[in-house]
């Protein structure tokens, strides 16, 4: 058991998330006729909490039900894994990466985040108005805006093929890299890195 | 009024629920379980550090490739699988995958996704990973994105699209 224990807590490998990750568009077709996606649990808190009489927020919400649970499933599972089989050992970054990083200012590469940006000091600062305020903005208006996100463009989309969500994951692809090698660096300086 | 109901529906949802019958109480246990392992796979793959997103758009880790390509091939080959040999959901329906019709919205919105993506190291799924892993600043990162939605609903019919 205990064999068991330390090698599930090891870092999974791609070949075995990915796969797991992929069988989640069967099984939610398979257990309910569900289609795999998870931004859109945001437009439901919407609608039950402010709909506000949008005609954007106006629709049964109770038959998506499903889909709240499903995310509070993965918060869940997120502390389970890391309650129960926490990897013991510090994450291994890119060596690349972490110059890059240190070069922005970022000196903790010990865990899964780095406390430099993710501590709640930084929430009444402009790290945390950047990182936290303005990059959960973009995340929520940008996946409602283009009709999904990770799981519903780039798996359960491409999944399906259908071209509209390979031009939306392309463009995911585009905005990021825009922001990690222009934007990323004089918006942290700006904050105080 | 039936139109503007039927409009209503049309809106709805990009992530569709396309079962005929109802689901209440213990029928939705099966998607919190399903959640669950989820989350522990985005846990225990790293998927919810900013590093691994970080690598990923630096290009300088195969990791996040992997996993979005191998889950791709993955649902590619279950979804084919559903179609040729008609397998039918467990409650015997036919299974309904939606088309998804190209608007601009997948390019103007995707971009602007994938800034945030870069900022916060987490798309929708991993901010929920997230909170659960004890990392509960994200619950503003959360907050904001519903802000975020709640604006975009707010001027939807405003925007190009």
């Amino acid at each position: 058991m205990n064999q068991f224990i330390e090698w599930l807590s090891q870092p999974w490998p791609w070949y075995v998330a990915g796969p797991m990750i992929g069988l989640t568009v069967p099984a939610l077709l398979i257990l309910g006729n569900k289609t795999f996606g998870i931004s859109s649990s945001l437009r439901h808190v919407c609608a039950i909490c402010v709909p506000s009489g949008i005609p954007f927020f106006n629709y049964n919400w109770k038959k998506e039900t499903w889909n709240l649970v499903f995310v509070l499933g993965i918060l869940i599972g997120g502390f389970i894994a890391t309650t129960f089989i926490s990897n013991p050992n510090e994450i291994v970054i890119a060596a690349e990466t972490q110059q890059e990083l240190a070069a922005l200012g970022i000196t903790d590469f010990s865990g899964l985040m780095p406390s430099d940006i993710f501590s709640w000091e930084n929430l009444f600062t402009a790290k945390g108005l950047l990182f936290f305020v303005i990059g959960g903005f973009l995340v929520g208006f940008g996946t409602r805006y283009a009709g999904g996100c990770t799981s519903g463009h780039a798996i359960m989309g491409i999944s399906s093929l259908q071209w509209p969500s390979l031009v939306a994951t392309i463009f995911f692809m585009i905005g990021g890299f825009l922001m990690t090698h222009v934007i990323m660096e004089p918006l942290m300086k700006l904050v105080g890195f | 009024m039936k139109v503007i109901e039927k409009k209503a529906e049309g809106f709805v949802c990009d992530a569709p629920n396309t079962q005929a019958s109802g689901e209440k109480g213990l029928a939705l246990v099966k998607y919190l379980i399903l959640g669950i392992l989820f989350g522990i796979v985005f846990v225990k793959a790293e998927i919810i550090s900013w590093f691994r997103i970080q690598e990923m758009f630096r290009l300088t880790s195969f990791h996040m490739y992997g996993v979005i390509g191998s889950a791709i091939v993955t649902g590619i080959i279950s979804i084919q699988l559903i179609k040729r040999l008609g397998i039918k959901s467990i409650s015997g329906e036919k299974i309904n995958i939606p088309t998804k019709e190209f608007r601009k919205g997948q390019i103007y919105g995707g971009f602007i996704f994938g800034l945030g993506w870069a900022l916060t190291g987490a798309c929708p799924g991993p901010l929920f990973a997230q909170i659960g892993s004890g990392f509960t600043i994200i619950i503003i990162t959360l907050l904001s994105a519903i802000a975020g939605t709640w604006v975009y609903g707010r001027f939807a019919d405003k925007l190009p699209n």
